[in-house]
């Protein structure tokens, strides 16, 4: 009986579990496709590439390889790890105890020697990450970007990793010494002895049978539950880069970085105004110019924002940034991923848009954040998951420029100049050439 | 002397193996009229056969779509399509990274269709091809220069190589700064800051860089931009290093070591 109502107890809560997640998953991507419509699927062995190298091979990283291997070894372990699941999950629900073990003989030893050793590597990493984060100071991560919740929610994924760590360690070594102890049902299914928790066992060894499969019962469970409350942490996270990474770098922008999206409905009223012969009777002009909210970004620039995990590289290569200028490329990303977040939520509740007064634009990312920027695609460069913020920036510089006319004087006077002049400079355009008739 | 104009090739019905894109730096600015002529003696010392379009040359619309000025842009960008694509030009050649970046790869979309060369590469390709011969005993030989990247070359257009080759052949000693290539810092004047004040913060972003190429020990700053070349300048001069280093661009290096 105490089986089967495990068995049942498992089942519901793998299921919540699972369905929890896929309920969520399904709610970001609505989120996502707020944004509007945008190809992104030219070129597929190119983003295929992409997809292997900057997402499976994290290739960005590398540009800080000691940062990169610890990165990596966490990323790696967790995965192959969490090959393991797949046995406690089919355990949890058939009642049964290491399922794999006589199935794969030797190498299920091998393979536990592999995950234990991983084990350890992650939990030394996230350490070493957990003391980097948290007393080096690093201006990255003692920016003021992270005040609040980014910064616990950094250090809550990197304490749960450790404990997940730890409590597969734990429960491998009780499990050996309930073995040794002749105890059913891990004699049964006698193991080697694992290379990591065979180490431990001393610790275990004095504690009677009773205590010894409550703990090893406990860890088993704590694992599973934390798995799978860590997967629904996960979606509400900025740790949601370990999914979003593999679409985002698929999705990559493959254009040259210096070229900026073109507005064709800009460029046809140029065109109708001057030959006025193509223009057509039913021509509507735009809507919108640029972007002003999230709804007027592409679903691109909304699955960047997701796929964010706040990491800072584009602040800290940033020019504007690193001279206490207000922007910060990473605060425009939490930005939109804010305002999405929240449009989205009032979107679930009214069915439609209902006008909340916001906009990305002034309520979320101010002007004067805007204006710092040169455009000098360190932040692009930088980011490990190919998210670009300027791309952002630019279209809600179009909505301050052509919508509201928000311009430093200085800039309308360069647009007049160009208008008038064609030069950003008041210089009579008959003395463009002026300077040929100076050389000798 | 005369500088051939591309309405009178036209006329001729004749025309030139390049456009030279002489940009409104180029055109306006006194020190980035340096570099034109710079530029333009290597293009008559090397017998290439080339044009301007002289006063029918207007701004590529570079700042005004950067500010997000897009109906100013389309303008400029339409007018100077209308005008190249009547000459039937076919290869262009110019020393701003801004110009570059704008027609090689936003003008055709809109119809502007040509082959665009920033005059590093091309003069790259020159010396690679031995008709850019330097001096025995360059004016540079052993000097140590730092090269600044653009962003409109270096990271918006992957063009890293072509500028050092080219100082590499001047004999000179080349450090790097501490940020350089992908990595490279940019001089603040992109994205149409060149025409505004700086936002408040706690250094200018020309100072923090000229700093960076202070601190490689460099002479001389090797500049591929006019506008890097104003700002690395004013770096200088903020800094009171301008006795000990200055800012040329790669034209001027190359045409002062030609014989």
């Amino acid at each position: 009986m105490m089986h089967i109502a495990a068995q049942i107890i498992f089942i519901i809560a793998a299921a919540t579990g699972i369905g929890l997640f896929v309920k969520r998953i399904a709610g970001i991507r609505k989120n996502i496709l707020i944004g509007h419509d945008a190809d992104y699927t030219d070129q597929p062995a190119t983003r295929w590439r992409n997809v292997l190298l900057l997402a499976f091979g994290q290739k960005k990283m590398f540009r800080n390889p000691l940062v990169a291997i610890l990165h990596f070894l966490v990323y790696a372990g967790f995965i192959i790890i969490n090959m393991e699941v797949l046995e406690i999950i089919l355990d949890g629900i058939l009642g049964t105890h290491r399922l794999f073990a006589p199935v794969l003989g030797s190498f299920y030893s091998f393979l536990i020697n592999a995950f234990e050793i991983l084990a350890v590597l992650v939990i030394t990493s996230c350490a070493i990450f957990l003391i980097r984060r948290n007393s080096l100071k690093l201006k990255r991560f003692i920016s003021k970007d992270l005040n609040g919740w980014p910064r616990s929610d950094a250090n809550y994924i990197l304490i749960t990793e450790i404990v997940l760590m730890l409590l597969f360690l734990t429960m491998n070594s009780t499990d050996l010494v309930l073995q040794s102890k002749g105890v059913a049902p891990y004699a049964e299914n006698p193991t080697n002895r694992f290379l990591i928790s065979g180490l431990l066992t001393p610790l275990y060894g004095s504690l009677n049978e009773t205590t010894l499969v409550a703990l090893e019962r406990s860890c088993w469970w704590l694992h599973i539950l934390g798995i799978l409350a860590f997967m629904n942490y996960l979606p509400y996270s900025k740790h949601l880069h370990i999914l979003l990474a593999f679409p985002n770098a698929y999705y990559a922008r493959l254009k040259p970085k210096g070229e900026m999206n073109n507005m064709p409905a800009v460029q046809n009223e140029v065109l109708y105004a001057m030959q006025p012969e193509l223009a057509p009777a039913d021509a509507a002009p735009p809507t919108r110019f640029g972007a002003k909210d999230v709804f007027d970004l592409s679903w691109r620039n909304l699955l960047d924002a997701y796929s964010c995990t706040e990491c800072g590289r584009c602040s800290a290569a940033c020019p504007a940034t690193t001279t206490g200028k207000l922007l910060s490329p990473r605060k425009i990303m939490m930005s939109t991923r804010d305002r999405v977040e929240e449009v989205g939520k009032n979107i679930q509740l009214n069915k439609t848009f209902k006008d909340d007064g916001k906009t990305l634009l002034h309520n979320y990312i101010s002007v004067e954040e805007l204006r710092a920027c040169t455009t000098c695609n360190a932040c692009v460069e930088e980011c490990p998951v190919s998210i670009s913020p300027l791309e952002i920036i630019l279209e809600l510089r179009r909505t301050l420029i052509m919508e509201e006319s928000n311009a430093p004087q200085e800039w309308n006077v360069m647009f007049s100049n160009i208008e008038n002049n064609f030069a950003p400079w008041q210089f009579s355009p008959d003395d463009r050439d002026k300077w040929a008739t100076e050389i000798e | 002397m005369k500088i051939p104009l591309m309405s009178e090739l036209h006329a001729n019905q004749e025309s030139p193996d390049i456009l030279f894109w002489v940009g409104c730096a180029g055109s306006f600015d006194q020190r980035a009229q340096k570099i034109t002529r710079a530029f333009i003696s290597i293009l008559n010392k090397v017998q290439i056969k080339y044009a301007i379009l002289g006063k029918e040359e207007a701004c590529t619309g570079d700042p005004a779509r950067r500010a997000g000025n897009e109906f100013l842009f389309q303008m400029m960008a339409y007018q100077n399509i209308q005008t190249l694509n009547n000459y039937g030009i076919k290869k262009i050649v110019t020393a701003c990274p801004h110009c570059f970046n704008v027609m090689k790869n936003e003008y055709p979309e809109l119809g502007g269709n040509y082959e665009v060369i920033h005059h590093t590469v091309f003069l790259q390709q020159l010396i690679d091809e031995g008709k850019i011969k330097m001096k025995e005993e360059g004016g540079f030989k052993g000097k140590r220069i730092t090269y600044h990247d653009s962003c409109y070359l270096g990271r918006a257009n992957n063009i890293y190589e072509a500028p050092r080759k080219v100082l590499e052949a001047l004999d000179a000693e080349l450090v790097e700064m501490k940020h350089c290539r992908s990595k490279g810092m940019c001089c603040g004047a992109g994205g149409a800051q060149m025409w505004k004040e700086e936002e408040k913060g706690n250094i200018r972003i020309n100072q923090k860089r000229t700093e960076d190429a202070i601190a490689t020990g460099a002479g001389i700053i090797a500049a591929a931009c006019p506008y890097c070349n104003t700002m690395l300048t004013d770096g200088l001069k903020n800094n009171e290093k301008e006795p000990e280093a200055e800012v040329l661009d790669i034209a001027e290096l190359v045409n002062a070591s030609m014989e």
